[in-house]
């Protein structure tokens, strides 16, 4: 993580960072906008030079998070603390940050360059290093050439590299990105994923990333945090987030929530409500009694033929309602109950296996590994991950009614 | 085809070709004055082609005054009237505060004013406060009437001003003072141009406010009128016409560059192609 930047002569860089870390410290920081709150006595730890992703849907105070950090909003109560330091009162000119905004924000009056030098006059950084760290960064991002034009003349993408090389030629102790990536297609959003990550580990500096999107926080963050309704609801690496979500709107926002309602019975012993009782460490973490929801992965889901499931292995009957051909995979939706829907994932082997796959109306036996079922209490905040309306196009639907099966 | 059919066919063309005359003829007539040669003191009949007055079109002492007190009248008051108009749009757009409502709403009562209402005003005004009348109270009165196209003018720029800039320029070490004045200023430029050149015009043809509150100085649309009494000089219809010239320049200009940013933003948004813009929290 703390490689030596490439390009960028260290002796310089060394210079500039000397002077602290770059790590961010949020303690019981709340935000209110008039009777609304934003944000509700959020306490995070951001270390120096990590990746860190703020993960969730519009509304749930992630931006208003970053703003706080950038010196935007001033927070209603709680702290903000920069490599140590207390930065309640401070404008965003004086703070230690750098901003990547949503829509780029680049001056549309000044060149590329005007751009990128920006941040370096006002540090009255000599003339002929600014020359020479602008052309530098630009050259970073691959728009060396263009230096001379104005922001109008680049396509979106361009656009989006100026605005990072804007903010990454001042070397801030913390980089702090506002949806950089969601105004761009799909494509575009891909290659760019992977150049940030790059860049990041490139230069070693904080990044504070903010997005809505699962599968971008997922492929370049060290840690996330899911956030609901102004609140953590989990903060852990990606891994863990996945396979292991901690509530109902965890498991339903990354990734599709197969959430089966269930009981835990004391020891390691969970039942499923209308279905097995299952054998699992993870119910050791709760007390008898308690209800809460099983969550097993679409892809970790075998299909077999009712009454032919494997015997040593927990399972449920349903009827397959509708069948996706997705290019990779087959996604199955399959009734369990009246009012819950598992997904199921079918890797694309051969033709012929797709064949075999059951129709619409067939019953069907599910079963998995009791080490692939994690347990997963109610939200805190009562809402599911309903209208999240962000995440993955083709499955939000399943979303939403695994949901409603609480 | 017969004429009546091509007639019906382009109605609308020719309709308005019709309009477009209406309009021009008397600016077409002014013009083509310029280069009469009249005989006795009227210029109102054809009498034969001369670049005689264009040679010598700063030749009449009286024009010359009254044509500078004008454009001296005017700069003046294009500059009081925007930086004052400019500074009341930015409170009426940035900031909240009592009255902000009110405020804008009065801001267009002096276009829906009366002229002469108006002047008579501002000369009771004058009077009472035993001002005497001239070029100061002349601009006072300009201003005054300038303003509220200054404040529309910069007003529609800055509802459209992208905030986000100037927190990017905080956002990079800029205190407000200098965002003022690297990013704010130079985005609200075009706008401020806009209201520069409209108050400008404004002022150089102002007659009736004028003719209120100039005392014994002379602008040049007075000079006009008083010497219509007495037989207008050719040299008016040349000066008449050079200003229109330099208007439609101007404003020729602004279309191109107007065009040019167009074109540009469509560009982008080819080359782009991209979905749509998500929605900040």
């Amino acid at each position: 993580m703390e490689s030596e930047p490439e390009n960028v002569d260290s002796a310089d860089t060394a210079e500039v960072r000397s002077d602290g870390s770059g790590d961010v410290s949020l303690r019981g920081v709340t935000k209110d906008f008039g009777s609304f709150t934003a944000v509700d006595d959020i306490d995070l730890d951001i270390a120096d030079g990590e990746f860190f992703t703020m993960l969730g849907p519009s509304g749930c105070g992630k931006t208003t998070t970053l703003r706080m950090i950038a010196g935007f909003e001033q927070p209603t109560a709680g702290k903000v603390l920069i490599d140590g330091k207390d930065v309640a009162g401070e404008p965003p000119y004086k703070r230690p940050t750098n901003t990547v905004f949503q829509n780029y924000a680049l001056f549309p009056h000044m060149t590329l360059e005007e751009n990128v030098a920006f941040g370096l006059k006002r540090k009255k950084v000599p003339k002929a290093e600014i020359q020479r760290r602008v052309s530098e960064e630009l050259e970073r991002v691959g728009l060396g050439r263009e230096a001379k034009r104005k922001p109008a003349q680049l396509s979106g993408g361009q656009q989006q590299r100026v605005a990072l090389a804007r903010a990454l030629v001042n070397l801030p102790k913390v980089l702090l990105l506002d949806e950089p990536l969601g105004a761009l297609d799909l494509k575009l959003r891909k290659g760019l994923q992977v150049e940030l990550k790059r860049i990041q580990e490139e230069v070693g500096i904080t990044f504070v990333y903010v997005t809505h999107d699962q599968e971008e926080a997922l492929t370049m963050s060290d840690r996330i945090a899911v956030m609901n309704q102004g609140r953590i609801e989990q903060c852990a690496d990606p891994e863990q987030v996945y396979e292991k979500p901690s509530t109902t709107f965890v498991a339903g926002f990354i990734g599709v929530s197969n959430l089966l309602p269930a009981e835990v019975r004391g020891g390691n012993e969970v039942s499923i409500v209308d279905g097995p009782t299952v054998t699992t460490p993870d119910a050791g973490r709760f007390s008898a009694g308690e209800n809460l929801f099983a969550v097993v992965r679409p892809e970790k889901l075998d299909v077999s033929s009712p009454g032919e499931g494997p015997a040593d292995r927990p399972g449920i009957e349903g009827i397959v309602e509708s069948s996706l051909f997705l290019g990779t995979a087959t996604q199955l939706g399959v009734k369990v109950a009246d009012d819950s829907k598992l997904t199921v994932l079918v890797p694309n082997a051969s033709e012929e296996e797709r064949h075999r796959l059951p129709g619409g109306g067939a019953k069907v036996h599910l079963s998995w590994e009791p080490e692939h079922m994690h347990l997963v209490t109610e939200s805190p905040n009562g809402s599911g991950p309903n209208g999240a309306g962000a995440g993955e196009v083709s499955t939000s639907e399943e979303q939403q009614q695994g949901e409603e099966a609480k | 085809m017969t004429l009546w059919q091509r007639l019906k066919d382009n109605a609308t063309l020719y309709v308005g070709l019709l309009v477009v005359f209406y309009m021009l003829a008397p600016i077409a007539v002014i013009a083509l004055f310029s280069f009469n040669d009249p005989t006795g003191k009227f210029n109102f009949e054809w009498v034969g082609f001369t670049t005689e007055y264009w040679a010598n079109a700063f030749d009449n002492q009286e024009i010359n005054d009254s044509l500078w007190l004008s454009i001296r009248l005017a700069f003046f008051t294009s500059l009081g009237a925007t930086i004052l108009g400019t500074l009341i749009a930015l409170a009426l757009v940035r900031y909240e505060f009592f009255g902000r409502k009110a405020a804008n709403l009065l801001i267009v009562i002096p276009i829906a004013t009366p002229e002469v209402v108006i002047g008579a005003a501002l000369l009771s005004l004058f009077v009472y406060a035993s001002a005497s009348l001239g070029f100061t109270t002349l601009l006072i009165a300009h201003i005054m009437f300038s303003i509220s196209f200054a404040v529309i003018v910069v007003r529609s720029r800055l509802i459209g001003f992208d905030r986000r800039l100037e927190e990017a320029a905080a956002d990079l070490g800029a205190s407000p003072l200098t965002t003022f004045f690297k990013v704010t200023l130079p985005l609200l430029l075009p706008g401020i141009a806009g209201a520069l050149m409209l108050t400008f015009a404004l002022s150089v043809d102002d007659f009736v406010i004028s003719n209120f509150n100039a005392g014994s100085s002379v602008t040049f649309p007075l000079y006009i009128f008083g010497a219509n009494q007495r037989g207008i000089p050719v040299q008016v219809n040349v000066i008449a016409t050079m200003l229109f010239l330099v208007a439609v320049i101007a404003i020729t200009f602004v279309i191109l560059q107007q065009r040019r940013v167009e074109k540009l933003v469509e560009k982008r948004a080819d080359d782009d192609n991209k979905a749509s813009v998500a929605i900040p929290i």
